[in-house]
């Protein structure tokens, strides 16, 4: 099997990668309808400035989009070199929205950005309108599409192993679309996304209004950033991934980690504000317990029971011994696919192959399995709970954070009087980093919160890798984190550099600090 | 439901549709930027290149994103053995295509020579690199990759970057490289005029050349050096995919048998021939669109020659024969092929369409009077 450093690499090369992508992703996501709404009053209106606030966050959105396109390649690439027994294993369903992804959204979104940057003097006012909405379309299709090829690593519906091609094949493509996991994640993310862009127009405004220049054209923008941004935040709060928590069992595993639920308590069970969790002892050293919160949000019902750290392990034990009898039958199948008693041995214990594969990271043989190597694979089968349940509270507590400035955003918008309250300014000036934050989080809690898996009860983590040599990693690592860097600084510069000139970088001589960039 | 046979090779030429696609969409504004601190002496002349391709880059880059997510789902086992073993060319291919977005997007943002004409060479770096390593892949898959799959079907590349680069690869990766430059700047002329136009009819005279000999020295060579690959044993084009289970042959002239079994597919190559000397000669006298279109249909003919000759192989492995993979054990299920194929059918028209259009709304002439009026929009 593949060297524990190589695996931890690849992981690790991903998770920088991925991240890395995701600082920039929200923002385009929530960017485009934010300039929709803007353009789209400025045809209604045929008022100048709205489309002079369409030109000037477009071109912030655009220095942003640079980078989104650069790292996205990466996400392409990267199955096909590092994860290769993963992209051959499941391949078959997996790859079709990716593909998708491209033919339906890419190619959308990323031929209208083209004439949305050099369409403003070749197109009518509704054309170009229907531009820039296709762009937005395109974006949050292209979040769709991966959502639902995520979702499918989380809840693995619609796809059954073959035996004679040695992988997972498609069998409902339906399922594969529709599963509530997939559903439910594109809410939450391009919801998230939605509340970044909100936040970068909000924060930016504040600014100017604090420095008391453009103050119409910051006004204007901080009002539609704060009705949008409210709408969002609501959204991802109330629509919140938690939804999805029920569905399969990769989340409820996900579910009692990140809440360091050990035990399964009768229905409907409290919600740990905050606890001490203590892995060794699989128990909670301290904590401080909400009544009923956990199996309300968690169930939508009061008496349906969330099952507790231990009792899924008990029920993974079941899962590895059974496994093991499908993977020897897999290994004798492989050698005479006409063994009748090894094909009726491997159906009976096909469900919990990728159990059974858990074992090889420690043994080739699984028949070899020794009860303390058993031992070892049913411990992995859960999560760290410290990670998960400090990071899943921090990103809840700054979506309520950022609920109460929108929402405060949104009254003193609507009273009229936001630009004399200091306070405000500043509160969303500083709270720029905190939707960036939150997202990072939220993918943390997701892809290590399905952790000792790639796609969850099917495929292991360790199993998933190309055979590279570990050179090869470290290179790659520090290649990709060297360009990364170069390329955050650039990206920053420019954005700070530009976000400071203001709108006043467009030439029109309509604004403040028009010539501060000759 | 199509057959399964039936979706096998329907797969195999809509990859090949994608690859020349790609070759033709992203292949220009590739030739573009690898002619770009050639034809255009200041910076206005090169805004003026950039410009021709601003607002259009991006959208062609989906082919080269579509093309590799439908190899990921239509041959999974290709994606998987061939990103893998091919990870520092791959590696350098996509840390070339670092240089595009941030290069058309950052460069003109901040009026600095050192900062533009670093953004110039990097967009040099994005459009010459990738068509290179390509023409070098594609030059190895003829003369067979060392991978192996164990019974699980892991496979392992026992191979090294360097070993890569042979001379035969190299000089594949000339014709291609010659065939990206040349489009390229059949495109550059279309859309520029005065001195970045006549640059760009000299740099096509010398890529068109350089294009006809590589492609016929590449062609001699195959024909007389390179032993090609052949299944001996028989083929269930039905069968369920299974790469370990078949054998393969190694023999001189393998790679030129689908021309005696097919003659109309001899209609490749002198498609490729036809086409790059029309291009030629249509570019030289001002017919630039014409030229275009001749110059695309030359780049159908050449990755459809590479294609025929290497059918029904795709990856020939050199160290472990039966581990080739082909477009019979490669390929996804036929569920899925199936619902890629209505996927394609049903995007690909639109996307033809809106593409279209989106030239027409930006066609004409990029000129330098359009670079001064636009300082603060243009590229």
């Amino acid at each position: 099997m593949f060297s524990e450093q190589l695996v931890d690499l690849s992981r690790l090369q991903f998770a920088v990668t991925a991240m890395y992508h995701f600082l920039f992703v929200p923002l385009t996501i929530g960017m485009t309808w934010i300039l929709v709404i803007m353009e789209a009053v400025y045809v209604m209106t045929g008022n100048q400035i709205y489309k002079d606030m369409t030109r000037f966050w477009g071109k912030l959105f655009g220095i942003n989009f640079a980078l989104g396109v650069t790292t996205g390649i990466t996400m392409e690439f990267q199955f096909g070199t590092n994860w290769a027994y993963y992209s051959h294993y499941v391949g078959d369903i997996f790859g079709a929205p990716l593909a998708i992804e491209g033919l339906m959204a890419f190619f959308l979104e990323s031929t209208f950005i083209g004439l949305f940057f050099f369409g403003w003097d070749r197109l009518s006012r509704r054309q170009h309108l229907l531009v820039t909405i296709l762009m937005a379309v395109g974006t949050n299709l292209s979040a769709l599409w991966i959502l639902i090829a995520n979702g499918w690593m989380q809840n693995p519906v619609g796809a059954e192993f073959s035996y004679v091609t040695m992988r997972m094949e498609m069998v409902d493509f339906w399922a594969v679309l529709f599963n509530a996991d997939a559903q439910a994640k594109f809410v939450h993310t391009v919801s998230a996304g939605y509340v970044t862009g909100a936040m970068f127009v909000l924060s930016i405004s504040a600014f100017y209004l604090l420095r008391g220049r453009d103050v119409e054209f910051a006004k204007k923008s901080f009002r539609i950033a704060a009705a949008f941004g409210f709408a969002s935040i609501c959204s991802v709060i109330v629509l919140g991934d938690e939804s999805g928590y029920t569905v399969g069992e990769a989340q409820q595993t996900k579910l009692a980690a990140m809440e360091a639920m050990w035990e399964t308590e009768p229905a409907p069970a409290g919600f740990n504000l905050i606890a001490i969790p203590n892995e060794a002892e699989m128990k909670n050293d301290f904590a401080i317990e909400i009544p009923w919160v956990m199996g309300i949000i968690g169930t939508r019902s009061l008496d349906k029971q969330i099952p507790g750290i231990k009792e899924i392990r008990e029920k993974n034990r079941e899962r590895i011994l059974s496994g093991m009898e499908g993977v020897t039958a897999l290994e004798a199948l492989r050698k005479d696919p006409a063994d009748a008693a090894m094909k009726a041995r491997f159906e009976e214990h096909k469900a919990d192959l990728g159990f059974g594969l858990l074992l090889k990271k420690y043994v080739a043989d699984v028949r070899q399995s020794t009860p303390e190597i058993i031992e070892k694979a049913v411990a992995d089968t859960i999560p760290r709970v410290t990670p998960l349940f400090w990071s899943f509270r921090i990103m809840v507590a700054f979506g309520f954070l950022m609920l109460g400035l929108f929402g405060a955003a949104l009254v003193y918008s609507l009273k009229g009087n936001f630009a004399d309250k200091p306070w405000l300014l500043r509160s969303a000036l500083w709270m720029l980093p905190v939707p960036w934050l939150s997202c990072e989080l939220g993918w943390f809690v997701a892809e290590y919160g399905r952790q000792p898996w790639t796609i969850y009860g099917v495929l292991p983590t360790h199993m998933s890798v190309s055979t590279l040599s570990v050179n090869s990693l470290y290179g790659s690592l520090a290649g990709f984190i060297g360009f990364y860097t170069v390329l955050l600084v650039v990206e920053m510069y420019l954005m700070v550099k530009f976000a400071k000139l203001g709108p006043g970088s467009l030439g029109t001589g309509r604004y403040d600090n028009e010539y501060a960039h000759a | 439901m199509l057959d399964y046979p039936t979706l096998k090779i329907i797969w195999w030429l809509l990859v090949g549709v994608l690859l020349i696609g790609f070759a033709i969409m992203d292949g220009h504004d590739m030739g573009v930027g690898t002619l770009l601190p050639f034809v255009g002496k200041n910076d206005v002349e090169r805004r003026v290149v950039i410009n021709t391709v601003g607002p259009h880059w991006d959208g062609n880059q989906v082919w080269f994103i579509t093309g590799g997510g439908a190899i990921f789902a239509a041959w999974p086992l290709v994606y998987a053995t061939a990103f893998s073993g091919f990870y520092w060319a791959m590696l350098a291919v996509l840390w070339a295509l670092f240089f595009r977005p941030v290069g058309f997007d950052y460069r003109s943002k901040i009026a600095n020579a050192t900062w533009r004409n670093t953004w110039d060479w990097g967009l040099f770096v994005g459009g010459a690199v990738p068509p290179l390593i390509f023409g070098v892949a594609f030059g190895n898959l003829f003369q067979g990759v060392p991978f192996s799959f164990a019974d699980n079907l892991m496979s392992t590349y026992s191979g090294s970057f360097w070993g890569l680069l042979n001379p035969f690869a190299l000089l594949c990766g000339v014709v291609s490289t010659a065939m990206i430059t040349f489009h390229g700047a059949i495109y550059l002329m279309h859309r520029t005029d005065d001195a970045v136009y006549r640059r760009s009819r000299t740099a096509m005279l010398i890529f068109g050349g350089l294009l006809l000999v590589s492609f016929t020295a590449a062609g001699i060579w195959l024909w007389q050096g390179i032993e090609g690959y052949a299944i001996t044993s028989t083929v269930t084009p039905g069968a369920l995919p299974n790469p370990l289970d078949k054998t393969v042959v190694r023999e001189a002239g393998a790679w030129l048998a689908n021309y005696d079994r097919h003659p109309a597919t001899m209609l490749l190559p002198v498609l490729a021939y036809a086409g790059a000397l029309t291009a030629m000669l249509l570019a030289a006298n001002g017919a630039t669109l014409a030229a275009f279109v001749a110059s695309s249909l030359a780049i159908l003919g050449i990755i459809g020659t590479a294609g025929v000759s290497l059918f029904p192989f795709i990856m020939p492995s050199s160290s472990d024969l039966r581990s080739s993979l082909t477009v019979w054990d490669s390929v996804s299920s036929q569920l899925t092929l199936n619902i890629m194929l209505w996927a394609t059918l049903i995007f690909m028209p639109l996307i033809i369409v809106y593409t279209s259009w989106a030239y027409k709304v930006m066609a004409g002439k990029v000129t330098a009077a359009y670079i001064r009026e636009n300082e603060h929009a243009a590229y």
